[in-house]
């Protein structure tokens, strides 16, 4: 019998050679009310591949992670998923697309009135409805198992603390063996060990899975732990884009301000 | 004040009223849109039909008993003046079902379910979880606003019934205490010379007021910015506008239902 487990990744364009990138994003521009966020970003992500943005706090960082995944809609500029431009479709059309793509929001968002195991399963639920009850049971097992939680499973999420919500949101973000994962300050608000800890189980997730990742963040320490290459957003837009060490080499003011005061 | 401020303050006031009924126009239309296109969500409608209907039953009940020993108090010593005391049971009974009923239900569960609602989307809203809904690529205008509404449409006719029910039971105790009569006799008489279209259309128009609740605190609980302070407006203006439109609603109907009915 097939388990959650055996489900095969769905090969999209953006696994063939000479794609473009898994998330491709040209000239997001956005404005609320009168405050310019985003000014012209653009950026490029591919498969197995992570990419850090970097910045101080309201420079745009999470609007920009809302861009892609279509929580907010963008003024100018594109966003493109798996090759597939995602203006214009409608909410149904766009949860197609999401389906592929999994998000870890800053405070983890869990549903309060749900268990841990029934946060991580919501997706399987929703999405998977083939699948037996007890296969969605091991899948859940396993997913907490590779986030850490194995004795989770009925604690309500008020019961847990900051850093075990956000492992249950990475778990419940990977329910659908995502594609693409977006990570909002994964380490934001937790102490230094629990920090390490969760950039140790993005890395070994990271492997293991062969995703495209955007991780927002404004922990240099953590994102050059994690990211292949990293991004620097000032007033909306990208300042620097690079490896770690091109940053260190670069000799823009506010790159090298940033990299002292990290 | 200047004049300037002042028709600023006015034109501002404006703005917001007519922006108001825009989004809840297109908060309407993404309802609709949904409700009507699979998959439809019958678990979650159990449910609120359960949390709208029989959660909301003992109030309503109470609410409707209360208004028929009232009634049959201050009709009593109207109809004694004129002499018109073999009229009571039907000026109860028709006073009971064709407005304080369905009246007295619609601002009960505008009260309870209204802020029920209008807080539970709010929390949910502020906390992210409705952002975590989308991100799983869930529709939560079809899961959490769509199954809400259809449970107040579906459920106001019945809770009337109920609530009419209380009433002239209770009308008829009050009354027997005073002027014995049996039941049997109270009720033939209440019902006398009366036919369908005089009960049918005022207890079916109720479910126009559970239209007017579900829709009102869903978007108002989805529309919430603001952390706790907007969580306690959210709630607030749910009850508020709920029980304003209902009364303004019910004008409107009854109207329509001398009109097309009498």
């Amino acid at each position: 019998m097939a388990t959650a487990l055996d489900i095969p990744m769905k090969q999209t364009d953006a696994n063939l050679p000479g794609h473009v990138g898994a998330v491709a994003v040209e000239n997001l521009h956005k404005t609320f009310e009168s405050h310019k966020v985003l000014d012209g970003v653009s950026l490029c992500v591919n498969r197995g591949e992570t990419l850090a943005v970097l910045g101080r706090s309201g420079t745009g960082k999470s609007v920009l992670l809302r861009l892609i995944i279509g929580l907010v809609i963008p003024d100018v500029g594109s966003v493109c998923i798996l090759g597939q431009d995602i203006a214009g479709l409608t909410l149904d059309e766009l949860g197609e697309v999401r389906k592929k793509m999994g998000f870890l929001f800053q405070h983890a968002a869990l549903y309060d009135s749900l268990t841990v195991g029934q946060n991580v399963a919501f997706p399987l639920v929703r999405h998977r409805s083939g699948l037996s009850k007890s296969d969605r049971g091991d899948r859940v097992n396993q997913l907490l198992a590779e986030v850490g939680l194995e004795g989770a499973l009925d604690k309500m999420p008020s019961d847990i603390s900051g850093g075990m919500q956000k492992r249950v949101g990475l778990a419940r973000a990977l329910a659908l063996d995502p594609e693409i994962l977006l990570l909002d300050e994964p380490t934001a608000g937790l102490d230094p060990i629990s920090s390490g800890e969760i950039d140790e189980l993005i890395l070994k997730l990271q492997r293991e899975h062969q995703m495209a990742s955007i991780v927002v963040t404004h922990d240099l320490h953590s994102a050059k732990t994690i990211a292949s290459r990293l991004a620097l957003l000032d007033r909306g837009r990208v300042v620097i884009e690079g490896e770690f060490d091109d940053l260190e080499q670069s000799d823009i003011a506010l790159v090298k301000q940033f990299l002292k005061q990290s | 004040m200047s004049v300037a401020a002042e028709s600023g303050a006015s034109a501002g006031l404006v703005t917001s009223f007519f922006e108001w009924f825009g989004n809840l126009g297109i908060f309407t239309w993404q309802v609709m849109k949904a409700a009507v296109t699979p998959p439809f969500e019958g678990r979650e409608l159990i449910r609120q039909l359960d949390d709208v209907g029989s959660k909301s039953l003992p109030l309503v009940a109470l609410a409707g008993a209360a208004v028929g020993v009232v009634l049959s108090m201050e009709v009593r010593a109207s109809m004694t003046r004129f002499g018109a005391t073999s009229l009571l049971p039907s000026a109860i009974v028709f006073s009971i079902v064709q407005e304080m009923g369905p009246t007295i239900t619609g601002l009960v569960v505008s009260g309870r379910v209204g802020a029920g609602i209008g807080a539970e989307l709010a929390s949910m809203k502020v906390t992210e979880q409705i952002d975590a809904m989308e991100a799983s690529a869930v529709n939560p205008y079809r899961l959490l606003a769509a199954t809400r509404i259809v449970a107040c449409v579906l459920m106001l006719p019945l809770l009337t019934v109920a609530a009419d029910a209380c009433g002239i039971f209770m009308g008829w105790l009050a009354q027997t205490l005073v002027a014995p009569i049996s039941l049997h006799q109270f009720i033939e008489s209440g019902f006398r010379g009366s036919t369908l279209s005089d009960f049918l259309p005022p207890t079916f128009k109720t479910a126009v007021f559970g239209l007017i609740i579900g829709l009102i605190a869903s978007y108002q609980g989805m529309s919430t910015r603001g952390g706790a302070e907007g969580v306690g407006r959210a709630a607030t203006n749910s009850v508020v506008l709920a029980s304003l439109f209902v009364i303004l609603a019910d004008v409107v109907l009854v109207k329509l239902i001398l009109v097309v009915f009498h």
